[in-house]
């Protein structure tokens, strides 16, 4: 993340419990200070424990997205971001202002303005129409009628619903009513959307069209979304930073990269195992940083056999004096070229080679090993400069998830396979 | 076998001292309910009896067809209701207790009212409240299960015989239903519509009447037709302190030995129910 964006909700050292009264919440909230695990507690004082000291901060125009399985206390964080659950201890501040500290009317005013929530189960009302669901929020407001229905309607074309006001819930499919929920929230125009498990309800195929829909419209309305799922690859495919959760306490925050490659616990770490990474992992992640290169123009046969021994590997890429990417060299050309006794490197650089950007993931890069033996020259999208090398051994290694020595492995086996069938 | 705690004294000691204390207050509901009773009965008697019931008929087939009341649907579907309203009347008419008839209804819809007002505000705090929940529960099982005749004595005593009495009772039989189910209505409005409610900073009050009213309606209805057969079932007794209508027939018929008058009475009574049963259900079962 750059340092410019700006920090639209920063919770800070939250903690939630759910007890019968003040004191023994008190008395709780101490214990967890000191270490007490949530067995002993809910035990001795009859609480439970909700979320465990958590601190984060949410980027204004980010979708972040809390990740947990159910009982983790994901739920329960987002219901303390507009005050449906006070919190114990903590504070939340949206655009700085604290909103554990609010009175009664100026949280009115937060949730009339600043922030609409989705629902898991819809939360429509089902004996209004649909125009008339939508503009829920602007009627809770005392909106006039006109403006109202307009902004309602506008929010209804957004989710792609025209045609459909004069509509009930029940005449609708689970899809179309939560596009009703979300255009309810987006009708309010808020600065910041909390989306409860908002697609858990739907089937696989209109799950994912709902992912998509809400990318896109993201993409125009630019709002700053917290998102709450249990599922993993619903939290990667829309999350722009994750935040896992387990008993309460956030176990690690961080891109869907990062969350793969460098996992904080075991508990993330067996979490991440069965995602098919590759969709998530990118170029960038795997490439040789500043790889050994040959220079056009300055580095003759010589020197660029050389440079191939001290690396001891059997393909460089080649770039000219800008480090601008040009093709890759291999050295049986450079053996065959020098027997023939010529000394430019022109015609033996393979310049139809590809390249690519640092985005992609290891999914698209696989066809392009297939078709091509050489490595993948990774090339900055703007200046065309050589920013890295992927190696085909990292992007099999990244989608088959087998080690080094089991590529070794196989590699022989291939060998072996193609002598006998010669 | 001798008595060792002596309840019903206290009681009558208490119910004594409430009459003469309050006596003010006795006459003023005695005054109100006769009002009301009086110019509804001269109300409905005032027009012949072939209109009310043509009324009474269209009535009931624009609340059972309702959307579809225009068009071909709506007609097949309440058509029978309205039919079967100008049967029965006029089978009641003909067998000379229109105006016992009417008395019944009004005295009916009188108690109906007066449980409604009642019952609903309480049906919304016990749904609201667990200890108001905790405390009327057994006010309402009391008076459902107390025999209705316990209470009809000290009803005489504070409203002496006619029509009033009549009603008081009716209404303490009829009541418990309104509560009851006004208050399931709004405890089975699903916690996430509320919930949503909350999110877009909807008030207490906004809450209560844009969202667990309206979602708890149907339910509210059942009530109201709960309430309008329970208080039908009580005209007989209510009859007994002189209220008027198809009961008193009943009880005359039951006092003179006469059977042909007590099965008159008994049907009219019977049509009657069947009739308010099914007006009252239409409204429920409008979307």
């Amino acid at each position: 993340m750059e340092n410019s964006v700006k920090t639209k909700i920063r919770v800070e050292e939250l903690s939630l419990i759910f007890g019968k009264n003040k004191k023994l919440k008190e008395k709780a909230l101490e214990m967890l200070k000191t270490g007490v695990s949530k067995a002993e507690i809910l035990k001795s004082t009859k609480c439970t424990v909700g979320v465990n000291n958590v601190s984060f901060d949410v980027y204004e125009g980010e979708i972040f997205v809390v990740m947990g399985l159910s009982g983790s206390g994901k739920s329960t964080l987002i219901r303390c971001l507009n005050r449906l659950h006070r919190p114990t201890s903590g504070r939340v501040l949206v655009n700085d202002y604290d909103i554990t500290k609010e009175t009664n009317k100026e949280l009115l005013q937060t949730r009339r303005t600043e922030m609409s929530m989705v629902f898991q189960s819809f939360g429509l009302l089902p004996h209004r129409n649909i125009i008339e669901n939508a503009a829920f929020g602007l009627e809770l407001r005392d909106e006039p009628l006109d403006s109202r229905l307009k902004k309602a309607q506008e929010a209804l074309n957004t989710v792609g619903l025209q045609g459909y006001e004069l509509k009930f819930p029940s005449e609708l499919s689970g899809g179309m009513q939560q596009r009703v929920g979300l255009a309810r929230a987006l009708a309010n125009d808020p600065e910041v959307l909390l989306m409860d498990e908002s697609f858990s309800a739907l089937d696989p195929l209109i799950k994912s069209d709902m992912q998509d829909e809400l990318l896109q419209i993201q993409e125009k309305v630019k709002k700053t979304i917290v998102f709450i799922t249990h599922d993993l690859d619903e939290a990667f495919k829309l999350g722009d930073r994750i935040a896992i959760m387990k008993d309460g306490v956030i176990e690690q925050i961080g891109t869907a990269e990062d969350i793969i490659t460098t996992p904080a616990s075991e508990y993330v770490e067996a979490f991440v195992e069965k995602v098919d990474r590759k969709t998530i992992i990118t170029a960038g992640k795997l490439m040789f940083e500043k790889p050994t290169v040959i220079i056009y123009g300055k580095d003759g046969l010589e020197a660029a056999l050389r440079k191939m021994r001290t690396v001891s590997v059997d393909v460089l890429p080649v770039v000219d004096k800008d480090r601008k990417f040009l093709g890759f060299l291999w050295l049986d050309d450079l053996v065959k070229n020098d027997k023939s006794q010529n000394h430019s490197l022109d015609a033996i650089i393979r310049t139809n080679v590809h390249s690519i950007h640092k985005e992609y993931t290891v999914e698209e890069m696989l066809p392009l090993i297939t078709e091509n033996k050489s490595p993948l020259a990774v090339v900055n999208q703007e200046n065309g400069r050589l920013e890295g090398v992927v190696s085909q051994t990292s992007i099999i290694i990244e989608s088959t998830r087998y080690d080094n020595k089991d590529i070794d492995k196989l590699k022989s086996q291939a060998k072996e396979f193609f002598k006998w069938k010669k | 076998m001798e008595k060792i705690i002596d309840v019903g004294t206290y009681i009558e000691t208490g119910i004594n001292s409430l009459e003469q204390n309050f006596s003010f207050l006795w006459t003023a509901i005695d005054d109100g309910i006769s009002w009301l009773v009086d110019n509804m009965n001269h109300l409905f008697l005032l027009f012949p009896p072939w209109l009310v019931v043509l009324l009474v008929a269209v009535l009931a087939y624009y609340l059972k067809a309702g959307k579809n009341r225009f068009n071909k649907q709506g007609l097949k579907s309440a058509i029978g209701l309205s039919f079967f309203i100008i049967l029965g009347f006029s089978f009641i008419f003909l067998l000379g207790y229109w105006k016992e008839a009417v008395q019944t209804t009004t005295l009916v819809l009188v108690s109906t009212f007066i449980a409604l007002l009642f019952g609903i505000p309480f049906g919304i705090l016990t749904a609201k409240s667990k200890i108001a929940d905790a405390l009327i529960r057994p006010v309402l099982d009391l008076m459902q299960t107390m025999p209705a005749f316990v209470y009809l004595i000290p009803a005489i005593f504070f409203f002496s015989v006619g029509n009033s009495p009549g009603v008081i009772a009716t209404v303490i039989f009829a009541l418990p239903p309104a509560v009851r189910l006004t208050s399931l209505g709004i405890r089975n409005v699903p916690a996430e519509t509320i919930e949503a409610g909350y999110a877009f900073g909807a008030t207490e009050s906004q809450i209560l009447y844009k969202i667990q009213l309206p979602l708890a309606m149907p339910t509210i209805l059942a009530g109201v037709n709960q309430v309008i057969l329970l208080a039908l079932s009580m005209v007989v007794i209510a009859s007994m302190v002189g209220a008027e209508g198809l009961g008193s027939v009943v009880y005359q018929g039951i006092q003179q030995n006469d059977i042909a008058k007590g099965f008159e009475s008994g049907l009219s009574i019977v049509i009657l129910a069947i009739i308010l049963d099914r007006i009252t259900q239409s409204i429920g079962s409008k979307k």
